[in-house]
């Protein structure tokens, strides 16, 4: 009823391969970018949008990096932190070298280093497959995270060890160091956010999509019907770790502005996979649902009793905070294990039946 | 406050825009970012009792400060940036007037935060050693000493043992420490005084996820067998080092921690074995104090402390959390006097810390005669470079091994100099100091 | 030219040379490598203990380690006496496995194996939650001497120098490789350890000639419950008992590609090439690159073994069918 695509014809191939062929769906994320670009900016308080928008959305885009690699090419990785990392780093050596270009272009441009040293990381899963791989990406881990400790260079010799946003500013506004605002940061990262989720969508649902998707349901099948394994296997990793770089260098530029190595450690690795799992392998809609999720609820948790006024112990709250993500996560695994999209997608069926439902 | 009208989501959004309260009448408002969770806890719980206890004293004994109670507020941490980043911004706009992050990772990360946002962050000897340079960090305070300073003493002590500065050459001075930013800081002092004294640097790293498997690092110490041993850990790394130095035999009077290494649960597993370790302490041990007698009377009898049992009190790293918060206590009193105002803000709090000074006599006057050295922050040092002492563990508790140390300052402070200057080349442009000095 | 032999000499000359001066150091090294080697392998043991049986990778091992740990010290600290506080904390332990195959596992069978991953990694939070509820987060003390664990240090004569045997140490190989012993003739040996081979072999095979997957299920879980007590006693009484502990376990991960998720043997010979290979690397060749590499070598040498076989050392062969 309130989902439904009869009467909708597709007169043309361009209207059949469209991102959005419904126009419910057009109408929808109409609505949804006007909200985020408008609404939340305007009427959401400084925190909300400072500690709750701006990590889940940054945190979305390194879950889309992964769900191109575990979702869609099979490959799991336990090293996204430490990819992130790479980003991180290579955009502040970029815009601490090149001050005067664009902080943006330093942010996209850092996630083409991740991509390489994903690639290298990535060599193995040619030989090796499934949990065996999961494990040996934890060598990626651990050898960028001792990179980033042991080669001074990477920080620029600081004695402190610690990576900085330095101030730049785009059209005149500031949106990267001290002093800028919220709702700069917050645009920015949304914008490029979008951005490259549309990228995303047009990759994986075309021909290299396909290719990866054949690889992930059986990569022997795959092979015989002419789908070249290493270029593939590696383009994954690649692609997969430009999105985790980038938003490496968006959690460094955005959000923290300082940053030291512990912050891309084996923790940060789990909780994005932990955002693609929850929220579905191989769906987009799923990468945000799950970072959504997985990002943001912790905060609300951790700070709802406080804003509700109840008065308990901080260490209280933080362990029972734990426990519940913890139990949560293991609920929703058992009740919907392939992940908030396809309770989404359940949701659609139910609307386009509704009200009469088989 | 902005009038929040979309529903989902947003829902969460008015709560946070509509329930942060304004600070009451005659009341100071400090959060407190503690750690008693993670793998750190066992150093965070006694640091959290200890400031919290020190304020509930003030509170319950004089009313507060001047007659302004202290509102304080914990904020869990679990010593990782990304939770210090969520309480800094769920407490700031609450009209905080100070910050004490306890980790060096979130004191990095709020620094150019609260620079720009005017709110003093105190990292009481942690956090970024360069941040003494007031000139440079108006907002940033990290009395008493640095780490460069600390190390300083350390090898002072070294040279006193060995009959003279001078006696050092051709000594091996080995160095084991955390292998993250906290844990180098201090090579490059270090490795500046080995060439000014002619000792040599065996540095043994220690990775984080070794700290509870050290035998490598004290094979190669064991192979090395160097002269002395400098030690720069936390946490877990702590107890684990002093077993496996008691291990391979190394003289336990030769091994020489720094401050955040020298708590009871440091040396206590090591049994016997770790008699004799030294470590630095700028703090004083035990609860013979009258104001630590006075936390007793009215805030543990009371049942109002979250320590548990009443031998924890005076220990040494509750003893640092009731410094930090003496150190504030002081600085709110002080800022009273400098502005003439009851309720003061997060920009007079840091006029108070700017001028701080605890005197031996002032520190007699609160009930904690002997407690530490005489503090002086002054305008172009906010570190202050005060003197330390060396405790040794004698088997049961830390005894007093050594008189107050001052540090070098001469070989600190141009390091200091040039990290500030670094830093603020790195993080150009970095706003220059607009906030005027006060007259003293 | 000259730069090249230099670096060639420092790299594949000295590191030797510098074994063959100080044999006794060496042996030092080798025995150190031997004993983390071991204590490696019990982890590792735990891990291919679950997995055999249900195909679960037990992210959780490493805080069911301070967990098992937790409990026991914190019995004892309540005034129950040492070994009367073993048992209870094997109770708990027992609990916690009958409460995870209830809850988690058994709602989740037959899914891949990268949710039953998630499951244990959801657990391990709720776990860390729970610990540090009920026994607070300080660091506690392991109850080594209660136990009957020796805290002295033997003093070998070897080549003229002296090679330092810590007697926990000595103890802990012994345990380990007991235990190890046990598990291993437990497996082959026993009627129950014939059905969790049956059901590694095929679950509904398995089931099909009446061998309760529950109850296996519930067994495993146990058994590795006590190799975490075991686990957390030995590393407990190196170090102390504390959160920082769950790290541990992620040790356990190169040992277990190395030596294949399935296997027995393979947990202990690569618990072995592990502990002894990064000990002799990181004091032999680490500090040519600034030292501290034991966090990832391990992984290097892992990786290196698997380009040659992908399955481990001892893994089943992976045969793949279009």
């Amino acid at each position: 009823m309130f989902y439904r695509e009869a009467g909708q014809f597709k007169t043309g191939y361009a209207d059949d391969m469209a991102v959005f062929p419904i126009r419910q769906d057009r109408i929808g994320i109409a609505v949804i970018l006007a909200i985020a670009y408008l609404a939340v900016p305007m009427f959401g308080s400084p925190f909300f949008v400072s500690t709750i928008m701006i990590p889940m959305l940054i945190l979305t885009m390194a879950a889309i990096g992964l769900n191109i690699l575990t979702g869609y090419a099979g490959l799991i990785s336990l090293g996204t932190g430490a990819f992130m990392g790479v980003g991180a780093y290579a955009c502040f050596k970029l815009a601490t070298a090149f001050p005067d270009v664009n902080v943006l272009v330093w942010v996209l441009a850092s996630g083409f280093f991740s991509a390489a040293i994903g690639v290298v990381f990535g060599l193995p899963s040619l030989r090796i497959k499934g949990l065996y791989l999961a494990v040996a990406t934890l060598a990626a881990q651990f050898f960028l995270q001792w990179c980033f400790v042991r080669i001074g260079w990477l920080t620029n010799y600081s004695s402190s060890g610690s990576i900085e946003a330095a101030r730049r500013s785009l059209f005149g506004v500031q949106i990267t160091g001290p002093g800028a605002s919220e709702t700069a940061r917050y645009l920015c990262v949304l914008t490029l956010l979008v951005a490259l989720t549309w990228i995303a969508s047009n990759i994986v649902r075309g021909r290299i999509g396909r290719k990866w998707m054949m690889v992930r349901d059986m990569d022997i099948a795959a092979e015989l019907m002419g789908v070249r394994l290493l270029p593939t296997k590696l383009l994954a990793f690649a692609v997969s770790s430009y999105f985790c770089g980038v938003a490496g260098a968006m959690l460094l530029f955005f959000h923290y502005g300082s940053m030291e190595s512990i912050a891309f450690n084996i923790e940060l690795s789990f909780q994005v996979l932990f955002m693609v799992i929850i929220g579905g392998l191989g769906s987009l809609i799923g990468s945000y649902l799950g970072a959504g999720f997985i990002a943001a609820l912790p905060v609300v948790i951790k700070f709802a009793p406080q804003i509700l006024g109840i008065e308990l112990p901080s260490a209280v709250v933080d362990q029972v905070t734990v426990m519940i993500i913890g139990g949560l996560i293991i609920f929703f695994l058992i009740v919907e294990p392939h992940g908030f999209a396809r309770l989404w997608q359940i949701g659609k069926q139910k609307l386009r039946v509704w009200p009469f439902p088989y | 406050m902005r009038v929040n009208t979309l529903l989902v989501g947003t829902a969460m959004m008015a709560l946070v825009g509509t329930a942060l309260p304004a600070a009451a009448e005659d009341s100071v408002y400090i959060p407190l970012l503690t750690y008693r969770t993670g793998a750190f806890a066992g150093s965070g719980i006694p640091i959290a009792d200890g400031m919290h206890d020190y304020f509930k004293m003030l509170n319950a004994r004089d009313g507060g400060i001047g007659g302004v109670k202290i509102v304080t507020e914990e904020c869990e941490t679990g010593y990782t940036a990304q939770k210090g980043v969520e309480c800094y911004e769920a407490t700031k706009a609450k009209g905080a007037l100070v910050y004490n992050p306890w980790s060096t990772g979130i004191t990095l990360a709020l620094i150019p935060k609260a620079t720009q946002e005017k709110i003093p962050v105190l990292s009481m000897a942690y956090g970024l050693s360069a941040a003494a340079m007031g000139k440079t960090f108006p907002w940033v305070f990290n009395p008493p000493l640095t780490y460069w300073d600390g190390l300083s003493v350390a090898i002072k002590y070294v040279g006193d043992k060995s009959g003279g500065l001078d006696k050092l050459k051709g000594k091996t001075i080995g160095f084991i420490y955390l292998d993250a930013p906290y844990g180098k800081e201090p090579i490059p002092l270090l490795e500046g005084l080995a060439k000014d004294y002619g000792f040599k640097v065996a540095k043994y790293p220690v990775p984080a996820d070794k700290m509870q498997d050290q035998s490598s690092q004290w094979l190669n110490v064991q192979q090395d067998n160097p002269d002395w041993m400098v030690m720069w850990g936390w946490g877990a790394m702590n107890p684990t080092a002093v077993k496996e130095a008691a291990k391979v035999g190394y003289p336990m009077d030769k091994f020489i921690g720094v401050w955040w290494s020298g708590s009871e649960d440091d040396a206590r597993p090591a049994g016997p074995g770790g008699k004799g370790y030294l470590t630095l302490n700028f703090t004083a041990t035990g609860a013979d104090f009258p104001a630590v007698q006075d936390i007793v009377k009215h805030v543990f009898d009371k049942g109002n402390s979250s320590v548990k049992e009443k031998s924890k009190i005076g220990e040494v790293n509750y003893n640092k959390g009731v410094y930090n918060s003496v150190l504030m206590a002081e600085a709110i009193r002080t800022a009273q006097k400098i502005t003439g105002k009851k309720v003061i803000n997060a920009a007079d709090m840091r006029l108070g810390l700017e001028a701080l000074e605890i005197s031996e006599a002032r520190f007699k006057e609160i009930g904690l005669g002997g407690f530490a050295a005489p503090v002086k922050v002054t305008c172009d040092d906010h570190s202050g470079a005060h003197a330390v002492y060396l405790q040794q563990w004698n088997g049961t508790k830390w005894v007093k091994a050594s008189d107050w140390i001052a540090p070098m300052k001469d070989k600190v402070r141009p390091l200091l100099e040039k990290d500030a200057s670094d830093y603020t080349a790195k993080n150009a442009p970095w706003p220059a100091r607009s906030e005027d000095c006060p007259k003293s | 030219m000259e730069q090249v032999l230099e670096v060639l000499s420092m790299v594949l000359v000295e590191p030797f040379a510098r074994m063959a001066t100080n044999p006794a150091f060496l042996v030092q090294v080798i025995w150190e490598g031997f004993v983390s080697g071991v204590l490696y392998a019990l982890i590792a043991l735990g891990f291919v203990l679950i997995f055999k049986a249900s195909g679960v990778f037990n992210f959780a091992q490493g805080i069911m380690v301070v967990f098992a740990a937790l409990t026991l010290v914190g019995l004892h600290e309540a005034g129950v006496p040492a070994w009367v506080a073993v048992a209870l904390a094997l109770v708990v332990m027992y609990v916690l496995a009958v409460g995870v195959e209830r809850i988690v596992l058994r709602p989740l069978v037959n899914q891949p194996d990268i949710i039953l991953l998630m499951a244990t990694i959801g657990l391990t939070r709720v776990l860390v939650g729970f610990g540090e509820l009920v026994f607070g987060g300080e660091p506690k003390v392991m109850i080594a001497n209660e136990l009957g664990i020796p805290s002295g240090v033997w003093r070998i004569p070897l080549f003229d120098r002296v090679v330092v045997i810590k007697l926990i140490d000595l103890t802990a190989a012994i345990v380990a490789i007991v235990m190890v012993a046990g598990l291993a003739f437990f497996f082959s040996r026993t009627r129950i350890g014939r059905a969790l081979r049956a059901v590694a072999d095929d679950h509904q095979a398995a089931l099909s000639v009446g061998i309760s997957l529950e109850q296996i299920w519930v067994i495993v879980w146990f058994a590795a419950g006590i190799v975490a007590l075991v686990t957390g006693i030995m590393w407990g009484a190196r170090s102390d008992v504390s959160f920082a502990l769950e790290i541990i376990a992620l040790k356990a991960l190169p040992v277990l590609i190395l030596g294949g998720f399935t296997s027995v043997p393979g947990a202990i010979v690569g618990g072995l090439i592990i502990g002894i290979g990064e000990k002799i690397g990181e004091i032999y060749w680490g500090r040519l690159i600034g030292g501290g590499i034991e966090s990832w070598l391990a992984y290097m040498i892992a990786l290196l073994f698997l380009l040659f076989r992908p399955q481990g050392l001892f893994g089943e062969k992976i045969i793949e069918r279009v």
